[in-house]
This record gives C-alpha cells, structure tokens and sequence, in this order.
C-alpha cells in the first residue's frame, strides 16, 4: 500500500511538472504581456526595461526553472494586472468556484439518480422515453447557451433570479459563502443549475445504464423470486450495486467541474477561479496563468489519487498488483 | 495637533454619518454601474489603461482635469504660468483634504511626481518631459520640463495626486513592481481627493464609491453611491440592464441597441469616439507574406491609392458598423487638435479606377498580401476586417486574412510579420493629434516612432513632428501638425476608415449623464431622478 501511494505521489509530482513545463512553452504563444502593461505613451526603452525585470527576455526554460523554484516556495509572484498576490488572489476566488461546483454535483445526484433509477424500470413508458431524449439535448446543449436563456428566462422575463453575480456574501475566515444570505442562495441557482445540466445527464444514463445491467443478474431474480416487493428490490438492492461508478465518476467530474466552470462563471460573473483564469489569458497575466494551471493540476491529481486509492482498497486484485509492482492503477 | 485634526475628523464623519440617516431615507441615489471589465487596480499608478484611469478619476484627482467637453480646467491646480519655456509654476488650491482628512499640499505633488515617473512606474510614459519639481512654498510647486513642451497640462490630466504622509505610512512611496513580486499597499486601498470615496471592494464582483460630503468642488452630481460591477459578458449585461440589476452601462454592445432603445424604460447614449480606424501598411523594402518576393509593392503611391478606392466605405458601414461608424478621411477625430476640415474627405470609392491603378504599377492581376486583423481589439474589427478584404478580392488582389484575439496578434505586429494591419488611436489621454504623430506616424527614434511597426516614417514629417514638439505657440504648433497630417493623407500612408462608434446604455432613472467622445463617464457631472 505505502508503495503504492509513493508511486502515485511520484507520478502526480511528474504530472504536475509536466503541466508546468507544457504551459509555460505555451505562454510564448499566448501573446506579450508588457504591450498591455503600459500605455500607449510608453517609450521603446520604458518596454524593454520592463520586458527584462519581468524576465521576459530569458528563454522559456529558465523563466520555468524560476518559476518551478518559486512555486515550491509557495511564492507564485504578482499578477501583472491585479498587482496582487497570485495564491491569495486565486485563494480568494475558490470558495466561490467550490461552493458553485459542489451545489452542481448535490444537484446532478439529486435529480440524476431518480431519473436514471426510472428511465431503467419503466424504461417502455413515454414518460422515460421523453427523459432519454431531454437528456440528449442535455449533453449537446453548450452551457454559455444555456445560461444566457435561463438569464432571459429568469431575470429579464420573470425578473425572479438575478442574473449575475454572488450576492451578498459571509466571510467565515479566508472563506467567503454565499449560502447564508438570501440574495447569495437565489444568485447561487441559476449559475448552478446550468453547470449542473451536463452532469445531470451523465449520472442518469450511468444510472440507467448500471440499474439495466443490475435488473438481469441473478440476485435481483432471487429477490423477486422470495416476493420482494418492488420498491425495495430496486431500492435496496440494485440501486445499492450501481452506485460505486457512479460515485467515482461523480468524483473524477468534481475536478473536470473546478476546471470547466469557466464558461459558466464569464457568463454569470460568477467571481471564481475560472473567471479570474479567463482574465488572465486575456491580459496575458502570466503569473496567474501559471498558478492557475498549476492548482487545477494538483486538484485533478488529488481527485484522481484519491479515486485510485478507494478503488485498491475496495478491489483486492489491484492491491496484489501494486505490491507485485505490476502495472497498478486504472 | 494631530490629534485634535483627528478628533475633528471623527466628529465630521459621525455628524455626516448622522445627517446621512436622514438622507438614505429621504433621497439616496445609487447607481448601480455594469461596466465590461473589472479595473486593474486601485492604485493609480499601476497599469497603463485609459479604463483603470477614468474609474479612478472618481477617487483621485489631478492638477488639472477635462471638462464635459474636453476642455482643460483647474482641479487641485487653481491656476498656472510658466515662469521660462521650460519651467511651469502651480499654484495649488488651498482647503483641499484627502479623504483620511490628510491637507493637500505641495509636498502631496511632489511624493506623487517622484512615484508616477520612477523608473518601475508603468506610467512613466504618461509625463515623457517631466525633469524635476521643486517646491516654493506650501501651496506653490514648480514642475520643470527637458525642454520647450506643450502638451504638460495635457498629460498632468492623468496624473493623480496622492498622500505623501499616507504613501509613507503604508510604505507604498513607491510604485508596486511586477518585477520583485510583492504587493504594494496602494493596490487594495486608496486616499484621493476626489468626489467619491472607496467604501469597500471585491474585485469581479463589486466595488462601492460613496459621495466625498468634504469634496473641495461645489457637486454638480447628486448621487450617493454607486456601486461598480464589472459584468464581462455582453448579454449578460444587456440582461442586467434589461431587468434593472444595473441602472447603467458603459459599454453597450452594438447589435442589442435597437432592442434597448425600444425598451421604454432604457435611454441610449451613441456617438463617436475619439479612436480613428485606420489601416496600416507594411511600407518595408519587401512584403512580408507575398507572392511579390522582390520588391515591395506598397511602396507605390498607385498601389495604396487603388487600396484605398477600392474600399466602398459605406458599405463598410452599412454591413460591418451596423450604420454607427462615422467616415472619415483623417486619422484623427474632428475633436483632437490638429484636426482641420482638409483632411476630412475621402477618396471616392471607385472600384474601376482601382484596377487600372494596379495595372498601371504593373500589378493588372493583383498580388497576394497577409493582413493582420484582431477579434477583440477594435469596435467590429472581424467584421470590417472581412468586409473589406473581400472588396480588396474584388478588384483582383489577393488578401490572407490572419485574424486572432489581441493579445496573440500584438506581437506580431510589434515584429513587423504583417503587410496590413487595422489599426486605432485614440490620441489619449493626450488628446492631441501630437500623440498620434510622435507615436504611430513619426520614424523609429529614441523617444518615438513606438508604434512605427511597418516603417512608413518619412524625414519632412519626422522634421515638422520635431518642430511641433517643442512650439509653445498653439497656432504656429496646430499648424505644423496640420502641415505634417496632410502629407501623410496625401501621400496615403495609412488608409483611413472610421471613427468607431461607442455606447452607453441607461435607465430611466438616470438624469443627466454627459458623455464626451473619450468615452468615459464622468459620474460627478451626472445626476439621478
């Protein structure tokens, strides 16, 4: 096990520094920083003076290597737009980015799993058939689309839901919750139902998916057979067995949420990370950029770590091989 | 004494503070404003961006500052003389307090000159003559120059004052660098002296500005508040005004005008801006992405006149500008001095004489050129960028769109890899056609010629630049800008298309709100109902 666990921390180091070094060859490509940092006034001097206090000048490779020895010092630099500290300004933002993305998942299993448990047993109803087909446009919809309706809809329309923002938020500590005003829990909706849209979707047809395969294996039979009544044969014992990937996927999505939450966020000013990422690019705020990149790594890492873990706990076959230094992991 | 300044102080904010009950409840005005982006910054000096600017004029203010017609007119400076060609004399107001209570002095402008043109100021460029300032007695300073320059009042618009004793307590005396990587205190927080007061922020998602009750100026504005939300994307904020979450915008986007205009509760503001929309040539000794390898055929006056003719302006404005660009054949706005009525007209668009033009520079079947456009720069740059390049195919030359978002096509066009580019200069915030002529129009020199990217700088308009740079006579200075101005339109270095359309949008609820063709709001000149 503790082999195991040094391995995937050794690979989640090497992913992250892959990562790193990706971005930072992309940031080449991304644009110059310093034509946006100074007015149109600025003298051709004023520019390349600043070009090479940022360290612009250095090849991409050692602006990585100082930045990589920077970063395990926890210092990440300033933005150049914001003139702030990076890990705090990104710190600020995650409360909002978390609070948004975990309503999204309590939302994709509140209503995806019921939905999935019908569309499977009364999978010939019309009702079940209208599911699969919403669900369709569910997965194909693009969310700034969705959400500019739903801000139609809600805030322009019925002038129910604010259209953007957090509302009045509570600082507990570094943390800031929208969840304990009335105003931060309406403009909490809209945001979250969008984001929520897609992996609603998924965990219905998983569900559905899983509830179908489960219906025909031998224990559902026998637990029919001993006159179980319905609800507990779908309840208790086959839901029950499709929920292990479900959970997994639920929890691999939370990192692919934290990353893709940023559509949602520019359409809604939701202030999260991924806003302050999209910012970023169009500053060409290095410093930010790269943090950013760095943290959602690490989260992803971590989730997938954890994911990986569970799995050789709960699987022994996996536990063999990664003490047989075999090819572990998924 | 500090004390009791302080005791006073106390006592005028709880006897607002206790007025102020009375006013929330009788006529609070707040304006809830969506802007298009967050501001950099509260620290004035932070980064070099117009928008940062004209927000912060709110908080901080300069000696001198623009009226709602852009005339220049005291502020913090009560009036001026220059004591030799090269040294101005201020004379500051008196009874002027920053908003922690802190007297404006001559010592304020002197910390605050010392940090705008420091060596890691981004704003350094923003006072390219300043040499030194001295201070004569509390209330008078001296500013001298590094040489005969008109144009100090100018860019002394943009230069904010700061607290000395307040920069020194929260060791922000000097301007944040990038560079080190450590935050300055100015950045979070801020102490002007202007009509309104920071109350709290959160950036990207609100900062809130109360009225300065103290304000030295008699207000003009009756607001109480407002509260700034940056709202980045566009229908969202069209959205925002449509339900009432924002009583004001200043960025509407130009498709959702009619259908904001036909609400009866919106008021739509649509002028011009100061930015001139131009296309700029690769005049170098050879193209550089062309199937003409040996010479450059832009060079030839021929060839750059049939690019022009070839373009049918209204066209450009009916299908890409939707009907709000203003034509034009000058590239600087009628508002900019500089301007005269004889660089306004166009070239007539004559698609015929276009080709015979080519043909007689020995291009009868046209050439191939890349064109260098932005798909977040300009007001509908893809839009006309397109329009046009299709006029251009249509008399036989060959254009290579090359479109991307600004921060990707910048450097390129900074290396000079492009044969034509769009181009907009706003001449701010000078705003004098001396901006534009030093910067874009002007040979690559020590001091200019920055955005010369495409080497069309010519020695008799570099030479009558020089001269204007230094002529303290307005007339005999307009008249060289002119004289230069003309060549360039003569000579068809740049290709001149509009000047491009700005809007702000508003509710009913909003009185008066002066909108000048710099495209900033100035909210202590507007009022609510």
């Amino acid at each position: 096990m503790l082999v195991f666990l040094v391995k995937r921390l050794l690979n989640a180091a090497a992913v992250m520094l892959a990562v790193g070094f990706l971005a930072f060859m992309i940031f080449r490509f991304v644009g110059d920083p310093v034509e946006l940092m100074l007015n149109e006034q600025a003298s051709q001097q004023q520019r390349d003076e600043l070009r090479v206090r940022l360290g612009l000048d250095k090849p991409f490779v050692m602006q990585f290597a100082t930045f990589i020895a920077n970063a395990v010092r926890g210092d990440f630099g300033i933005s150049y737009r914001n003139q702030q500290d990076v890990f705090t300004l990104i710190v600020e933002r995650f409360p909002a980015t978390l609070e948004l993305v975990m309503l999204a998942t309590f939302l994709s299993l509140v209503v995806g799993i019921p939905l999935g448990v019908y569309s499977a047993i009364r999978r010939e109803k019309p009702l079940a058939k209208l599911i699969q087909f919403v669900s369709v446009l569910g997965v194909s919809l693009p969310s700034f689309a969705v959400g500019i309706l739903f801000i139609l809809l809600f805030s322009v329309s019925l002038g129910w839901l604010p259209a953007f923002g957090r509302g009045q938020v509570v600082q507990i500590g570094w943390w800031s919750t929208g969840f304990l005003t009335h105003s931060g829990r309406l403009a909490l909706i809209l945001p979250a139902v969008t984001l929520s849209l897609f992996q609603i979707t998924l965990v219905m047809r998983l569900v559905r998916a899983e509830m179908l395969e489960t219906m025909r294996t031998d224990f559902i039979r026998f637990a029919r057979a001993r006159g179980l009544p319905d609800s507990s044969v779908h309840f208790r014992h086959a839901l029950r067995n499709c929920l292990m990937p479900v959970i997994t996927v639920t929890g691999l999505q939370i990192g692919n949420l934290i990353a893709f939450a940023l559509v949602t966020e520019t359409v809604f000013q939701w202030p999260g990370m991924g806003l302050l990422f999209v910012q970023a690019v169009t500053f060409v705020d290095i410093p930010v950029m790269a943090a950013y990149l760095m943290i959602v790594s690490a989260i992803f890492v971590t989730l997938n770590t954890l994911v990986d873990l569970t799995y050789a706990l709960v699987d022994p076959r996996l536990k063999q091989d990664a003490i047989a230094g075999g090819a572990g992991g998924r | 004494m500090k004390r009791s300044v302080l005791l006073a102080a106390t006592a005028a904010v709880a006897f607002s503070g206790f007025f102020g009950v009375f006013q929330t409840q009788s006529e609070a005005k707040t304006l809830k404003w969506g802007a298009a982006r967050e501001i950099a910054s509260l620290d004035p000096y932070s980064f070099g961006e117009t928008f940062t600017l004209s927000v912060l004029n709110h908080v901080y203010e300069g000696l001198v500052r623009y009226t709602a017609d852009l005339k220049i007119e005291p502020a913090l400076a009560e009036s001026w003389e220059t004591v030799s060609p090269t040294t101005w004399r201020f004379k500051l107001r008196k009874g002027v307090t920053f908003h922690n209570g802190n007297p404006f002095t001559a010592d304020d402008v002197l910390a605050s000159l010392t940090r705008v043109t420091h060596d890691t100021s981004p704003l350094k460029g923003n006072l390219p003559a300043y040499k030194s300032a001295r201070k004569i007695d509390d209330h008078t300073v001296e500013i001298e120059v590094n040489g005969p320059y008109p144009l100090l009042l100018n860019d002394l618009t943009n230069i904010y004052i700061l607290d000395k004793e307040w920069m020194e307590a929260n060791n922000a005396s000097l301007p944040t660098d990038s560079g080190k990587g450590i935050k300055g205190y100015a950045t979070d927080n801020a102490n002007g002296t202007g009509p309104f007061i920071i109350e709290s922020r959160r950036a990207d998602a609100k900062t809130i500005f109360v009225a300065n009750p103290k304000w030295w100026d008699k207000p003009a504005h009756n607001i109480t508040k407002i509260e700034f939300m940056p709202i980045t994307s566009a229908a969202t904020r069209v959205a925002a005004l449509l339900s009432g979450e924002i009583d004001f915008t200043n960025v509407a986007p130009l498709q959702d005008l009619p259908r904001l205009s036909a609400s009866p509760e919106i008021k739509v503001l649509q002028t011009n801006e100061l930015r001139t929309v131009i296309f700029a040539l690769n005049l170098k000794d050879k193209l550089f992405e062309s199937d003409v390898t040996d010479k450059n055929p832009l060079r030839d006056k021929r060839v750059r006149e049939a690019l022009y003719r070839a373009i049918d302006i209204d066209g450009v404005q009916r299908r890409a500008m939707r009907g709000l660009s203003r034509n034009t054949g000058a590239i600087i706005a009628p508002a900019i001095p500089g301007y005269t009525a004889a660089q306004e007209p166009r070239l007539p668009f004559d698609a015929e004489g276009a080709k015979k033009l080519l043909a007689e520079a020995g291009y009868p079947n046209g050439f191939s050129f890349q064109m260098n456009c932005q798909s977040d720069g300009l007001v509908n740059e893809e839009e006309f960028c397109q329009a046009v390049a299709s006029m251009w195919s249509r008399v036989g030359l060959k254009p290579n769109l090359s479109l991307g978002p600004r921060s990707q096509q910048t450097p390129k066009r900074v290396k000079g890899e492009f044969d034509v580019i769009s181009f907009g200069w706003a001449n701010e915030p000078m705003i004098d056609a001396y901006s534009i002529l030093v910067q874009v129009v002007r040979s690559k020199s020590g001091s200019g010629g920055v955005f010369n990217w495409g080497n069309w700088g010519r020695p008799d308009v570099d030479a009558l630049i020089d001269k204007a740079g230094v002529e303290l006579d307005t007339a005999k200075r307009i008249a060289m800008m002119n004289e230069a101005l003309m060549i360039v339109k003569n000579e068809h270095i740049f290709i001149p298309l509009h000047n491009q359309p700005m809007a702000w949008a508003m509710r009913a609820n909003v009185g008066t709100m002066p909108q000048a063709s710099d495209n900033k709001p100035r909210l202590w000149l507007s009022t609510m109902k």
